[in-house]
Order: C-alpha cells, then structure tokens, then sequence
C-alpha cells in the first residue's frame, strides 16, 4: 500500500489519480483515531461505519469513472455544532442530548458534494462558549501535545482532531476566537473568514452576527483549499455576500514582496515574552520575505473584550432561549409550562451557559439596554473604524493569537475572566466582521506551539493567505 | 399607541358619553398577508391544512435555521402601506424576546422603532380621518389548543396542543392613532380597512378564521384633560363584538371614575357570550421583550422603482370606487347601497351589468339586495341581470315579478330573464286590468279606502295587497299606487 498523504489535497490528488483508495485513506485515519482517541477525547461521536461506506462509494465512483470532487476521499472532522442530517447534533450540551437534525448544515453539504468523508462530531466547549473545551457536557478534549494541557476552546476538539492526525482537515467555528485560538494551541492553521463569506445555515447559532464558520489545516493550503470549498453565496443565509467563492489556494504561494504588514503598537498588554518574541520573529520573516513592516495604532482594541461580552451573551440569551424542551431535545417535566422550561433549562445547560444568558438578558433589558447593549455597538462602530484607518495604511495586520500556550487543565476555569482574557487578540476581528487566521510559528513556554494571527480586512482573504504562507515557509524553515 | 395628552380631535356633542366622558380609542389590527409561503420560509401559508404539514426547520426554530425574508410579502405590506397613506421608509426587524409553548424561537421576529410604513391615514366613508402611526412586518406564532379545564386557558388544562401551520405566517399590524371617538367610528374604520386589505389582494382579512385580529385599546377621559389610562381589549372576533366590546368597556371605565375610582392599565378579555371584559393581565406582569436588531436579516431598504411600481399597480380603493359608483348610479357615497357594494368589492360587477346596458339604479339595488354572499365576482352573469333590469325598467315586469326573477337567476347562477318571466306567467298587464281590479279592493274594502282618502297613507296598504292578491303578484306596486293617487286626487 501505498504511502498516505499527510495534506488534505495530497489525499484527493493520490486518490483521483488512482495510487490509493479512499478507503484505505479512511482506514488509515480510523486506525489512527482507535490508537489515540481514549487519550485526547476529541470527538461527541466516531461516525465509522458511514464513513467507510462513503469512501467505498467514492472508490466505486471513480471505479466507474463518474465524476468525483475536488476534497475526493478527504477525511474531514466536523464541530458538533453544525447540523449533519439523521446524525447526533449536541454542541456538547446535554439540552440537545441526542438530537438528530432532519438537514444538514450549507457546509456539511458541500464538502459531501467535493467528496470530503465525514469521520465524526468534534468536542466543544458547550454552545461554543469557552477556551478551553473544558465547558463541554461530554468531558473535556486533551491537547494531543501535552495532553496535561487544554486543546484551546470553543473548538477544541476540532484542533485536537488535526492536531492528533485523525482528520487531515476539519470544521471549526469561530466568534470571538474559537477556532484561531484552539488552533495556535494545537499547533495547527486555523482560518475564520470575512463574516458572510461562508453560510451560517445549519450551525448552531452563538452569537450570530459574529459566528463565522471555518477551517483547520496542517498547512495553509489546505485551510485555503476547505475554505474555498465552504465559501461562497447561500440563499438560505440572508447575511451570506452575495458573490461566488474566491480563489484563494493560489495565493498561499504568492510571497509578500511589497505587502505592507501592520505592527500595532498599542496592543493590549498581557502576552506571555516567549510569544512576544515570536511575533518580533515573524516580523523579520515577513520583512525578510520582501514585505514593508508600517507601525499602526487601534485605539479602541482595548475595550473589544468589553463589548464582546455583551454583544455576544445578549446575542445567546435570544438565541438559546428555543431550548425550552417543548418540541426538541432535553425535557424534564414539571406541575406547569413555565416551571418545566425552568427544570428544563436548569438541567440542561452548564454554568458557563447559564452565566452568559444571564449577562446577555441583563444587557437587554429595559432600562440597561442603553448603557450596556447600546453602548457595545458602539464601541463595535469605533472598532471597524479604527481597522478601516488602519487597512488605509497596510494590507493585513499581524498579532499574537492568544496571549498564552496552552495552559493545564484547571488552570482558568474558575476564574471567568482569566479565561475571558485568552480571546484578548482575536476578539476584535469579530467585532468587525473581518477574516483573520492563525499560523503556528514556533514554539512559546513548555515548548508549547504559538500562533501567529494575520488581520485583513473584509474579503481581505487572498492577501491573508500571502501572508499565512509565507510565515508558513519561515516556520518551517527556524523549526 | 401614543398618549397624546391633548388631542385636536374633539367628540362633537352628539358623540359626547354622558356625564361629559369623551371615549378615546385607538385599534391595533393584526392581519394575515395572503402570501403563497411564510414570511422567512418556504412552507405554504395555507389555512385549514393537517395540523404541523406546513413547517420546515425554520418554522420550528431548529437549531441553526436562518429566515430568508419574503418579497411578495414585503410588497403586499408596501400595498397596505400606499393604501393608507404611509412613508415607505427604510427598516430593520426585531426580536421580539418572550416563551411560549407556540412561540418555535422563542422570540418573534418583528418589527420595533424603524418600522416598514409610518404616518398614514384613513378617511372612513362618513368623512372622519384615522391616523395611522405605523404598519409593520411581522411573523405569526402557532396555534395552541389548551385540551381539558373550565376556560380553555393554558392554565387549568391538562395538556396543550400545538398546530404549527401557522407560525411564521407574514403578519401586518397596522396601528391607529387614538384618534377614534366612537364605538360606531371604529367598526367603520374595521370595515373599511377590511375593503381595503380585500381589494388590495393583501388580505383575505376574515375575522372569524383569525386572519384579521383587532385589538381596542380603549380609554375615557374630560375634553381639555390629559387622556385617561387605557386598557386593550383582545378576543374580539367580529365587528358587531368590537362595537359592543367598546361601548361595554367605555361604560366600565366611567363607571370606576364615577364612584371615584381609577382604572389600571391592563390587557381585557372580551367575552361575547357574557357581553363583558375580564382582565387578562395587569401591566405589571408583562413581559420584558428586550427587543434588539435581528442578526439574522439585513436591513430592508425598497428602491424607490420598486415603490413606485407598487404604487403604479394598486388598483382602485373602496373611497374611489364609492365615488365612481356614485356618478354611475347618482345615489350619494354614503348611502348604504353604495358602501355595502363597495365593502364586498361589487362594484366591478354593477359596472359591467351598466356595461351590458343594464340600467344603473336597479343594478345597484339588484346586488346589494339579492348578491349578499355572491362575493366579488357574483356567478350570475352581467348580462343576464343586465335584461331583468331592462324588463324592470321598461314596466314588463312589476318589481315584485323582477324580485321573484331575480331569485330564479341566483339560484341558478344566471338565465334568461325574459323566458323566466314568461316560464312564470309574468306578463305586463294593461293598465285598464289594473285599474279594474284598484276598483274591485276599493269595492271590497270601503273602510281602508275612506281612511286613505282621509289622507292615512298607511290605510294604501289593505287596498295594494288585494290588488296583489288577486293579481298574483303580477300588478306592479308603483302602477298601483298611481291609480290609487288619481282616484283621490
């Protein structure tokens, strides 16, 4: 048997042009998933048989030289927080405790139709709320490095599962961080596009004018091939942009000769020195690389977090409130409607849940919408315009992803704000509804990866992938 | 409803309640636009189906469903909008934060500060102008059946069922200002609106199928004073149960003040049967609905193109076909004849009877008499009422004989009314056979004919209903009515 390859388009080129099978290709992940998952915890569920059975029908397609897509046999992992039709659906949360989407999720459909095999439902924190997978109703997901230490959240399963080789490539979703964040540390490329580029129908909505779907990758290529894949104009999403996909592959290997590269000299305080001192790296690679570094200021960064977490748990109050146990998921009986929705909802969400549906129904409620809710769109306001004097001076910004590497489990979770503070970095790209992606560079404490974060501004996300792939290329190189 | 403290709109004397109470109301009237799908889904917008056939993930608020916004149905809220006068501006929705059982998201999408259309009017056939403060888009809930208990409540029964079909079906809530002074006004504004939504084709906007639901938000208060506190009256299902919804809670309300006591701001249930309002809930208890832009839709801006072609293709409303059909037939736009066949959407038919060569006058008193639950488009065709009226006209058949006709074509759905006529033994009779048999009535009773002399007009009738007795029916009144007025003059 033939080597598999270890890319997701080294996969789909080695099995259109017949050297493997998908199903060998599948086998081969499945193996590596039985070897490793008991330690890492990286999926709510292992869809093993379906995805033998695809691949068999892959390999009988190309058999029959019918007409096969370009992710052809690509094992793929996928959040449990998009909707996979007849399949479990959680978000890791015991309210949705076994039910089955009668849909599948825009995404979920067309990475069928490329020929992408799923293998399983990723762990996450609970509704997507959490840094560390830790929030998961299910038990937490272990980073495949240090498996002492937490994957990084929401997605952390999703990072985990690349991370650990038991998808080549995988979905995550991202509204304050989560997929960038679990991605530096895992160690892996995590990619959220441009807020509309990819359709939000059939994910389980978070805050929905700030969750955005994306991928991970082991290269950056292969972030842009998924991304290209997922992305373009869904009729069923109506913020969904109104044009086709990019292409976007291309540009991984462009170079950045004569890009202007954004140094923010007043980012906000916190970053541990070892990734301080990858930044300043990646800086010199970039410059080395034939790009221009331009020093630019976002004064308002600093209140992001601030309004992030208002606009985010107002969003979710609204949003979670269809949890009721009336026509779906988790009931627990009760004398009367309302006390039932109370019993329902009482044991159905965790803590962390329920602290941002109550932060987020507080901020809406009459008399504090003003000073709260009202108040953080505009600080969001004030953001987008501080990006937008920024993007007239450069074309994309580099920042530190997280301010930390992965930390050991426990280490946060009880101190809301210290985990709150994980997201300092990536949550300003949200607020302003622009792609942003994650490139591991090196390594910070505990020789634990750091990721290094490239801004763009929207539909920003060719000259993203220039830059992603050129410190893609010094990484490898100092590694 | 805004609570404006001092209103230019006064009650003249007669509209005046006893005791000096000025009666204050405003409506807000919820209707069902006849859209082929649901406001932000594909499933039909159909009344009547299976219960839960007519749903989707986006119906039941699955999680990860999105709303993708209805053209048709933002067009046929931009009708009513034109219809009534608004500003078409531009607009976001809403959520609309509450639980309950047959609320699928719980929230409702809707629209809050930035609605579709504001500041319109209605001028009612008897001439008085209603603002209207705002027309929004808005999505239907469910339908809860509440099984077992006294009152049919949720509260008390032992379990609930929910029809789904319904929710997200495209609402319009049009919203009155309280410029409303009677309870009689405010049926006029219902009907009104009612012709207008029909002939729109926006609505189908029958009461009794919920697909036009009015709400009466009813206060009292002193001319020169601040308005009173008001209360809202929901459960009102047909516009006689509005009036007297009104007029029952107007008296309340003095009664209260009357014996120095005040009137809490509350939701009232209106009960037909009892013919009195319940409270339903006090301001206190409701909801806190923390209502925030919907991250779902983008902000909805119609072109000016498409406005002005919305405009451009509505057709004729009921106050310009009042006024046609008043050149047509010389009775005057507020005669009853006049609004009755205009409200049911007629008057392209009494139209095409003229058309036909049908005489004008007996049209209009032909439909509005015999054509009540015809609808618009009566299957009788214009032609066929277009003759009798000719035959009417002409003095071939009395009115009695045209009436008996008339019946015939209805229940039939049209006929020749000549071989009717002539199938019945109609036939014009001469005027000397009918001045014989006026003599023969006078002859067999003298007493009625010396009152009627006497100047008793009321007398006239003994003597015309022999006439018609012995004539079967075949004597034409007004001939007979003539002859007896030269006999005494």
């Amino acid at each position: 048997m033939a080597t598999i390859p270890k890319t997701a388009s080294g996969i789909a080129a080695a099995i259109t042009s017949k050297q493997i099978t998908a199903r060998e290709v599948i086998d081969s992940y499945l193996a590596q998933i039985s070897a490793r998952e008991t330690d890492i915890h990286a999926f709510n569920l292992v869809t093993a048989d379906a995805a033998r059975a695809h691949a068999d029908a892959i390999d009988a397609d190309i058999a029959a030289g019918r007409p096969i897509g370009p992710l052809a046999g690509v094992p793929i992992a996928i959040k449990d927080n998009l909707c996979t039709h007849g399949i479990e659906t959680t978000c890791s949360s015991k309210i949705l405790e076994g039910w089955k989407p009668p849909y599948d999720a825009t995404v979920v459909s067309r990475l069928r139709d490329a020929g992408a095999i799923m293998v399983g439902k990723t762990n996450l924190d609970e509704f997507a709320m959490g840094s560390s997978t830790e929030n998961s109703a299910f038990g937490p997901t272990r980073n495949p490095l240090d498996t002492s230490r937490v994957p990084g959240g929401s997605s952390g399963g999703s990072a985990a599962a690349v991370a650990a080789g038991f998808a080549p490539v995988s979905l995550g979703s991202d509204t304050g961080g989560s997929i960038r964040q679990p991605a530096a540390l895992c160690g892996v490329v995590g990619v959220k596009p441009t807020y509309g580029l990819v359709s939000r129908y059939g994910l389980c909505a978070y805050a929905s004018s700030l969750d955005q779907i994306g991928p991970f990758a082991t290269t950056v290529a292969d972030a842009a091939l998924i991304t290209e894949v997922i992305a373009g104009h869904d009729a069923m999403d109506s913020t969904s942009i109104p044009q086709p996909a990019p292409a976007l592959v291309a540009s991984v290997s462009q170079g950045v000769v004569g890009m202007r590269i954004g140094r923010v000299t007043d980012l906000p305080a916190g970053a541990e020195p070892e990734v301080i001192a990858r930044l300043n790296e990646a800086f010199a690679a970039l410059e080395a690389a034939g790009a221009t570094i331009v020093d630019v200021t976002l004064p308002s960064l600093s209140y992001a977090l601030t309004a992030y977490y208002l606009i985010a748990p107002a969003e979710a109050s609204s949003n979670l409130a269809r949890y009721d146990g009336v026509r779906y998921g988790l009931r627990v009986n009760a004398v009367d409607t309302n006390s039932m929705y109370g019993a329902t909802r009482a044991a159905g969400f965790g803590d962390e849940v329920k602290r941002r549906i109550m932060l987020g129904t507080y901020a809406l409620s009459a008399g504090y919408y003003d000073a709260y809710y009202g108040k953080a769109l505009k600080v969001r306001r004030l953001i987008a315009e501080d990006f937008e004097r920024a993007y007239a001076q450069v074309d994309v910004i580099l920042t530190p992803t997280s301010p930390v590497v992965a930390f050991p489990f426990g280490d946060k979770v009880d101190d809301p704000m210290a985990m709150y503070l994980c997201d300092i970095y990536t949550i300003p790209t949200n607020l302003a509804g622009h792609p942003a992606m994650s490139v591991p560079f090196g390594t910070g404490a505990h020789g634990m990866p750091v990721g290094i974060q490239v801004l763009a501004p929207a539909l920003g996300e060719a000259p993203m992938f220039r830059v992603g792939g050129a410190l893609e290329n010094a990484a490898g190189g100092s590694k | 409803m805004t609570q404006d403290p001092l209103s230019s709109i006064i009650a003249t004397d007669e509209q005046m309640l006893e005791g000096g109470w000025e009666l204050i109301v405003g409506l807000e009237v919820h209707v069902e636009l006849a859209t082929k799908t649901k406001l932000f889904s594909g499933s039909p917008n159909r009344f009547g189906d299976e219960p839960n056939t007519n749903i989707d993930p986006v119906t039941l608020g699955l999680p990860g469903a999105l709303p993708v916004l209805n053209k048709q149905a933002v067009e046929l809220a931009m009708r009513i909008g034109i219809a009534l006068n608004c500003d078409i501006q531009p607009c976001i929705f809403h959520r609309k934060n509450y639980f309950y059982p047959d609320m699928p998201k719980a929230y409702q999408i809707s629209q809050y500060d930035i609605p579709l259309n504001i500041d319109g009017f209605l001028v009612l056939p008897s001439g008085t102008r209603v603002g209207v403060e705002r027309a929004h888009l808005e999505e239907d809930t469910g339908k809860s059946t509440h099984v077992g208990g006294a009152t049919g409540r949720i509260h008390g029964s032992d379990y609930s069922l929910i029809d789904f079909n319904r929710a997200g079906v495209p609402l319009v809530e049009i919203v009155s200002r309280p410029d409303i002074r009677t309870s009689e006004h405010a049926k006029e504004y219902v009907a009104e609106l009612r012709a207008i939504l029909e002939v729109i084709g926006a609505s189908d906007a029958k009461m009794e199928e919920g697909s036009m639901r009015v709400d009466a938000n009813v206060s009292v208060h002193k001319p020169g004073t601040l308005f009173g506190t008001r209360c809202e009256i929901k459960n009102v299902n047909s516009i006689r149960a509005l009036g007297r919804a009104i007029d029952y809670e107007a008296r309340r309300q003095i009664d209260v003040l009357d014996s120095g006591g005040s009137i809490r701001q509350e939701t009232r249930h209106w009960d037909d049967a009892e013919g009195r309002t319940h409270t339903l809930r006090v301001k206190e208890d409701a909801d806190d609905y923390r209502y925030f832009p919907e991250p779902d839709l983008v902000p909805l801006a119609p072109s000016a193109e498409w406005v002005q072609a919305v405009r451009d293709n509505l057709p004729m409303l009921p106050a310009a076909r009042r006024t046609a059909l008043s050149v047509l037939t010389g009775y005057d736009t507020q005669s009853e004849a006049v609004i009755v066949v205009v409200e049911r959407g007629q008057h392209d038919y009494v139209q095409a009877v003229v058309d036909a060569g049908g005489d004008a006058v007996r049209a209009l008193i032909y439909v509005q008499q015999g054509f009540a639950d015809a609808g618009p488009v009566p299957a009788v065709p214009a032609a066929d009422l277009a003759k009798l009226t000719v035959l009417e006209r002409d003095a071939k058949l009395s009115a009695t004989q045209a009436k008996t006709v008339l019946a015939e074509l209805v229940e039939h759905g049209g006929g020749d009314a000549a071989a009717i006529a002539a199938a019945k033994g109609f036939e014009a009779m001469d005027t000397s056979t009918v001045e014989a048999m006026v003599d023969e009535a006078i002859a067999a009773d003298p007493g009625a004919w010396a009152k009627y002399m006497a100047g008793d007009e009321k007398a006239s009738g003994a003597i015309v209903g022999r006439v018609m007795k012995a004539s079967q029916g075949k004597a034409d009144g007004k001939i007979v009515t003539a002859i007896m007025q030269s006999r005494r003059s």
